[in-house]
């Protein structure tokens, strides 16, 4: 049995919203110079070189990369022989989300009701997902998600027989008709299989995977060259407005379904690309 | 597109707005107003009951964002455009009433281009995700209304070279239309 503080975790939690929302990731701003070089329209380049500065700017002044500094996403997978000492573990994550809200000057981006849409004031509630794992150590991921790119985000439920060209021309028409909305050039997670809610979460799960590493399943590799040549084929482009560059990468995250199902759920995610995770 | 970017300093006026053609790289210069879905949604209920908008939206720009609080001894802290498409419900209401600009992300609706033409209004693309480098353009941002709304509230803000492109002209030429027929050319059955 290990013991874990949950004012370690709120520690850890600060440090990730800050480097997420301050500092783009090396993977980010390795993949946006790539795409410079191999970037044709003008107008993709001057927006691909302006993203650039924008981390630079960023970096050097302390200024959130993008004002939209989004719903926190929280993932613990908690191995199943530590013991958290010194309170409700939720109840540290949302302290720790409002603390760096406001510690960090980020945006309050939250209303308390989709209806009534009174802000919250303090970026809380965060969406937290919890898994028990083996063993005594403990992940946290955290995405900083912003709301231009996560509402032109589906969820399909196809037919088996429409098979791979099937979930290819989902996620190339949800690319296409998300045009300049989502913040292109994107990360495209996509949740293949499970059902509908796990598909959804698989997707934002794929997000968190470190841009360049593969997927593990050979299938799901193969798929992810696909998708990634046709949205790139889409000509959609940085910021929608026309380019070679419409997608850093394309990740796939897949699970088992029922004999009925084809569910696929693609979460795009904008050029910030804010995924940190940290394990204690 | 212009070889040098042109100089807008609103207030504009309705040859100046038609003379802009999609593509054209611009900088703003002066007074412009924030304001996202929130502050629209107020600023249509004012209308609808009768009573003035806060300011005065003729030869105006209004910039979709929401920025963040300025870190201490900063004007704001980071600051690029939102999804425009969200405010396309309101937009034509305010360009009938003579609002020139609107800044923002992504294309726009058909009402909304519609108004532009027959009105007289641009709509400018800012580059959505690079809100520190465009924060650097706002010298100065106050509340104007709506302080309760927060991060939506409306608020002026003056510009120094903020950067830029015509996405759709006061004839309806769209930098989006042009690329989706670029699109159609190579991907027909799509």
């Amino acid at each position: 049995m290990r013991e874990i503080s949950t004012e370690v975790i709120r520690e850890a939690l600060l440090d990730c919203v800050r480097r997420a929302c301050f500092i783009l990731m090396p993977d980010v701003r390795q993949k946006l110079e790539e795409s410079l070089r191999t970037e044709t329209g003008e107008t993709g380049k001057s927006i691909l070189r302006q993203l650039i500065k924008n981390a630079e700017i960023a970096a050097a002044e302390s200024r959130p990369l993008c004002q939209d500094t989004g719903v926190a996403v929280v993932f613990l997978e908690i191995g199943q022989e530590i013991h958290l000492t010194g309170g409700s573990l939720e109840e540290t994550v949302q302290a720790a989300v409002r603390e760096a809200y406001k510690k960090f000057y980020l945006r309050k981006s939250l209303v308390d009701h989709p209806l009534n849409r009174k802000n919250t004031g303090d970026n809380t509630p965060a969406m937290i997902h919890t898994r028990i794992v083996p063993g005594d150590r403990m992940k946290i991921g955290f995405v900083a998600k912003g709301g231009g790119c996560e509402n032109m985000s589906r969820i399909g439920m196809l037919t088996p027989s429409v098979g791979c060209r099937g979930v290819v021309d989902f996620v190339v028409q949800t690319v296409r008709d998300a045009g300049g909305n989502p913040c292109p050039p994107v990360v495209v997670g996509v949740g293949l299989g499970g059902n509908f809610e796990k598909a959804a979460l698989l997707a934002k799960e794929a997000l968190l995977r470190p841009l360049g590493r593969p997927a593990e399943l050979p299938a799901d590799r193969e798929l992810e060259r696909t998708l990634l040549k046709e949205v790139n084929d889409t000509g959609v482009g940085p910021m929608g407005l026309g380019g070679r560059t419409t997608a850093l990468a394309v990740h796939v995250k897949s699970f088992p379904c029922h004999i009925a199902a084809l569910p696929v759920a693609v979460n795009l995610d904008c050029h910030s690309h804010r995924h940190v995770e940290t394990v204690l | 597109m212009s070889s040098s970017p042109q100089i807008i300093t609103p207030p504009m006026d309705e040859t100046s707005a038609r003379g802009l053609k999609a593509g054209d790289e611009v900088l703003i210069q002066g007074v412009i107003y924030a304001a996202r879905d929130a502050a629209h949604k107020r600023m249509i209920a004012a209308l609808d009951e009768g009573r003035p908008l806060p300011v005065d939206i003729r030869g105006a720009i209004i910039y979709y964002v929401g920025p963040t609080p300025g870190a201490p001894g900063q004007v704001v802290g980071s600051a690029g455009p939102t999804t425009s498409v969200r405010m396309d419900a309101y937009a034509p209401r305010l360009i009938e009433l003579g609002l020139r600009g609107m800044i923002g992300k992504g294309e726009r609706s058909p009402e909304v281009v519609a108004a532009m033409k027959q009105s007289g209004a641009v709509y400018f693309a800012a580059t959505g995700g690079a809100g520190a480098l465009l924060a650097k353009c706002i010298v100065r941002a106050e509340v104007a209304a709506y302080e309760d709304l927060g991060p939506e509230a409306l608020r002026l803000m003056e510009v120094k070279d903020f950067p830029a492109i015509v996405a759709t002209d006061a004839n309806g030429q769209s930098l989006y239309q042009r690329h989706q027929r670029f699109r159609n050319d190579f991907f027909p059955d799509c």
